[in-house]
């Protein structure tokens, strides 16, 4: 086994796993981040995805020794402090949208849909429901009809704007 | 008259700071999804993330036979078993039977017992680590002696249930009619795909019970299978449900088998185990909505009344009975569709094949009834030269109609209503019109899927058309099942000073923990934030039932109402004050106070479960579509662009999450309708992986417009029929009907899949001339006069 460093959620980490391991367990398993979901395992569903120096991955496909000096991000790591007005407690502008729109329901694609979210938003997306449909493509939800994950998406669009996030 | 009121839900969603109420869409203002913040944050826990010290992975051994004798089980010797348990039927302390409506499912099949499908259980594993577990199932061998099957469930003589029902003289009728048209619809399987997979935690107790975590629709459900299939009594056996992702029905039943092999596992290794399954797994192996065969005859007069339905439904219930006999009923209750006819024959059976067990899904029976009924409408309006909105105008169920169990539909029918909200929003009719005229020359088009004709490119290649559906959905159980059901929900003031709900109701998505607290609050007169839920454990909270059936929000919803108002007069009686500024010091001076309301029938409603006659239902919710699609010509795939829905439900509780149960029902029915499909060899499913059973993505949904229309039920106290099952029943039929606009091919066969409708369009003179070479043709059936 081999150790790996990386950053997860801004903080260091080593871990001395198998450099196969996937990142999903990594996560999950070894770091106690079980926020990011399997849903598949073979990269259909969407529900593990992360981002991976700000990109969005499928964490259930990517052997932990490709993330060695990477940087992390997971639904554990957007609740932040509230830092303006109108900013629900613990939850980031678009977690807070999906609150407010019914974005989630049973929840369990939420993680990644909202990685797959703030990566959009993060690459400077704006509120065009075609864009941000495109956007999500790759992360399956059967509750909402993705209609009002969307909207929320969206609405963090508008209320995120001139934010730099990260 | 009940009065009808329809609201156009605005989106328009505003950030709002946590605990802030919205400004009210329906009446009053509504909370915010109340475990919203956990699930955002990841915080929430779901099954598999519950870290239980010490547990072991339990796997499950299957069939590979579709019939078959399981003659032996064979361990490899030179594998080290030391360190793992196996369990087989013989290990089994009560009775080997999964409890539900028949004793026939073993919970694992006995050596030398009968294989009844692919998949089935025949012994389970327990290791404590992933790689021993694997390495173990690889040193399991199964022999069988294969037996011959059936698959065909209209040549299955295995029978799990028959009904009939009839009202007036439909031969006479027939023979009366201008025109008699005939029809037969053919539905698949369809995977439910709740997003998270089965997944149980047993926890052996130390008085030789257990505890059992896991995803799941109905506690006591699963508690009845444990205390049947262990040998265990009310407390021994212990069930908790986790944060749940998603049901759909899927985790109606099945949760049972999975609970029972993992409590198996944990008695034998005397340690928790874990029954998580994957993907491949859940797919292969859990229940399916039932394939169906439905056959319509109908006579019509010239001006498109219905006069007479002859209607025949044979469902494929799967290997083992499950819940087969109450879809089969709501099918057949539902057959004729929402219309005034008064000479009926509807008979139903369902038979049992070979197949891996079908059992609840989202509209339970109706959906696959409905698109046979709505198709064959929408073919029969066609055949009269009659709009699809005209001849509905003209048949729909009014105050005062009667079905065919002679039920008198004395309020709360909202058919008409939504029927002409959804016409409205969508311009169905402006839209027609416009098809119909641009339609004329579409023969001289042609297509690439006519033998010779050059592909098509640009904007020619597409046809676009527009179709229309409607629906009935009975609310809550049939006929006398909520009077047996008996549900008790509670309603709890502690000693300090809390309110809180007690119910076995679960929350899996649709919104059950914020609309229940949400409705005792309005009655208490406090903010829903301070009523509290107890978790769904059956050591804490009572029977309400399963939460099934689209019954939370309309019969839970309606005893806690009723406990609400007990509570809140016995305060108020006692302190003289509002319930609101005195409960607290009631608690603190009078002690805890708990009210148990137990289910009374509603009022003038009566069924007999033998002659299938009366009030099969206490209210119908309705609901009416229009899907506008793009058929491309070449490649035979449909694009939804839009659907405009209609839904009455009674009283809306909470827009928002209403919104969201019409959405993603839509959206289940448009998937339906379109790609989903499980392809069977042999009694195996084919395509039992994610990758090859596809549903919708965001690129494949269309944009979903929301009326919600009340209807109130007086049954209710707060007015509210069933919601969670309705929009499933309508989509399918409006998909095809558009599909059949674009196209002028009808597509009776579910799912309406590019090689269907590339087959229907070689098979349309009217659009391209059949394609030479097609392997098969499969006409739809030609309406017969």
């Amino acid at each position: 086994m081999t150790a790996y460093r990386f950053a997860v959620n801004g903080a260091p980490v080593e871990v001395d796993v198998p450099g196969m391991r996937r990142l999903l367990d990594v996560l999950r398993e070894d770091l106690a981040l079980n926020g990011t979901k399997e849903g598949c395992g073979e990269g259909e569903c969407g529900a593990c995805t992360v981002l991976l120096d700000g990109s969005p991955v499928d964490s259930c496909l990517v052997p932990v020794c490709q993330v060695d000096g990477s940087a992390v991000l997971t639904v554990e790591g957007l609740a932040v402090a509230p830092t303006r007005p109108g900013q629900a407690d613990g939850l980031d502008e678009l977690q807070a949208a999906f609150l407010v729109t019914g974005g989630a329901q049973c929840g369990i694609c939420t993680p990644g849909m909202l990685m797959a979210g703030r990566a959009y938003l993060d690459g400077g997306g704006g509120p065009d429901h075609d864009a941000i449909r495109e956007a999500i493509a790759g992360n399956l939800c059967r509750c909402t009809g993705y209609t009002k994950i969307v909207e929320a998406i969206a609405l963090a669009a508008v209320t995120n704007d001139g934010d730099a996030v990260r | 008259m009940a009065e009808v009121t329809t609201r156009t839900a605005p989106p328009a969603p505003v950030l709002v700071e946590p605990g802030t109420i919205l400004p009210g869409r329906a009446r009053g203002a509504v909370p915010l999804r109340r475990e919203g913040p956990s699930k955002l944050t990841g915080a929430a826990r779901y099954t598999d993330d519950l870290v239980v010290p010490g547990a072991w992975y339990g796997a499950t051994i299957r069939s590979t036979d579709a019939r078959a004798r399981f003659s032996a089980l064979d361990l490899d010797p030179a594998f080290d078993w030391s360190s793992v348990v196996v369990v087989t039927a013989a290990d089994i302390p009560g009775e080997n039977i999964v409890s539900s409506i028949k004793a026939d499912q073993p919970i694992l099949v006995p050596l030398g017992g009968e294989i009844q499908h692919h998949a089935e259980p025949l012994a389970l594993l327990a290791a404590p680590d992933r790689a021993t577990l694997r390495a173990a199932r690889k040193a399991v061998r199964v022999r069988t002696e294969p037996l011959p099957p059936v698959f065909d469930p209209l040549e299955s003589d295995h029978v799990f249930a028959a009904y009939e029902i009839a009202a007036g003289d439909p031969s006479a009728a027939f023979a009366a009619a201008d025109l008699v048209l005939e029809g037969e619809y053919r539905v698949g399987h369809q995977e439910q795909l709740y997003i998270e997979n089965q997944a149980m935690i047993a926890v052996p107790e130390d008085d030789g019970g257990v505890t059992v975590t896991g995803s799941l629709q109905c506690p006591y459900y699963v508690h009845s299978a444990l205390k049947l299939g262990l040998g265990l009594d009310d407390r021994e056996a212990r069930v908790v449900q986790a944060e749940t992702g998603g049901g759909f029905g899927g985790k109606e039943e099945y949760p049972s088998v999975v609970a029972l092999h993992a409590s198996l596992l944990a008695g034998k290794a005397k340690r928790p185990v874990r029954m998580i399954y994957d993907r491949h797994e859940d797919i292969a192996a859990t229940t399916k909505r039932h394939p169906a065969i439905v056959r319509h005859r109908t006579g019509v007069t010239h001006d498109g009344r219905l006069i007479a339905q002859e209607i025949e439904v044979v469902m494929d219930g799967g290997a083992y009975c499950t819940l087969t006999p109450v879809v089969l009923s709501r099918g057949a209750l539902h057959a004729g569709g929402p219309y005034r006819c008064p000479n009926v024959r509807i008979r139903a059976r369902a038979t049992r094949t070979n197949t891996p067990p079908n059992g609840a899904f989202r509209g339970f029976g109706a959906p696959q009834v409905e698109f046979a009924a709505e198709t064959h409408l929408n073919r029969i309006a066609e055949a009269l030269g009659l709009s699809p909105l005209e001849i509905r105008r003209r048949n729909i169920y009014q105050l005062g109609d009667t079905t065919p169990t002679g039920q008198v539909l004395r309020e709360s029918v909202a058919a008409g209503e939504v029927l002409e909200r959804a016409a409205e929003a969508s311009e169905f009719e402006r839209l027609r019109v416009q098809r119909v005229a641009a339609g004329q020359d579409r023969s001289g088009t042609g297509t690439g899927a006519a033998s010779g004709s050059a592909l098509l490119t640009g904007r020619e290649r597409f046809a676009s058309g527009v179709g229309l559906a409607l629906a009935w959905h009975g609310a809550g159980f049939t006929g006398t099942g909520e009077v047996k059901l008996a549900s008790v929900a509670a309603l709890e003031l502690t000693g300090e000073g809390a309110i809180r709900i007690l119910t076995a109701s679960t929350e899996m998505g649709q919104g059950s923990k914020t609309i229940l607290p949400q409705l005792v609050a309005e009655v208490l007169g406090v903010p829903a934030e301070w009523v509290e839920a107890a978790a769904q454990d059956t050591a804490v909270v009572p029977d309400s039932g399963p939460t099934v059936a689209s019954r939370t929000s309309m019969v839970v919803g309606g005893l806690l109402i009723k406990a609400a108002q007990r509570l809140r007069a016995e305060v108020e009686s006692a302190t003289g004050g509002s319930f609101a500024a005195t409960y607290r010091d009631f608690a603190h001076s009078h002690g805890p106070r708990r009210i148990d309301q137990r289910f009374e029938p509603y009022p003038d409603t009566a069924f007999d479960d033998e002659t299938y006659r009366g009030d099969a239902y206490p209210a119908f919710s309705w609901a009416a579509c229009v899907a506008r699609v793009d058929v491309d010509l070449d490649t035979g795939e449909v694009l939804v662009r839009d659907v405009v829905a209609a839904d009455d439900v009674g009283r809306v509780i909470h827009p928002v999450l209403a919104e969201g149960q019409v959405e993603g029902g839509t959206l289940q029915a448009v998937g339906y309708a379109t790609i989903e499909e499980i392809k069977l060899r042999d009694g195996r499913y084919l395509n039992d992986r994610l990758a090859t059973y596809v549903i919708p993505t965001a690129l494949d949904a269309p944009r979903i417009t929301t009326i919600l229309v009340e209807a109130p039920f007086s049954g209710a106290p707060h007015g509210a029929k069933g919601l969670g099952e309705l929009p499933m029943d309508v989509g399918a039929p409006a998909v095809v009907a558009a599909i059949a606009d674009a196209t002028g091919a009808w597509i009776t066969d579910l799912p309406a899949s590019p090689e269907r409708i590339l087959a229907a369009l070689a098979d349309a003179p009217a659009v391209a001339p059949p394609r030479a070479g097609a392997s098969e043709p499969a006409p739809p059936p030609e309406p017969g006069r």
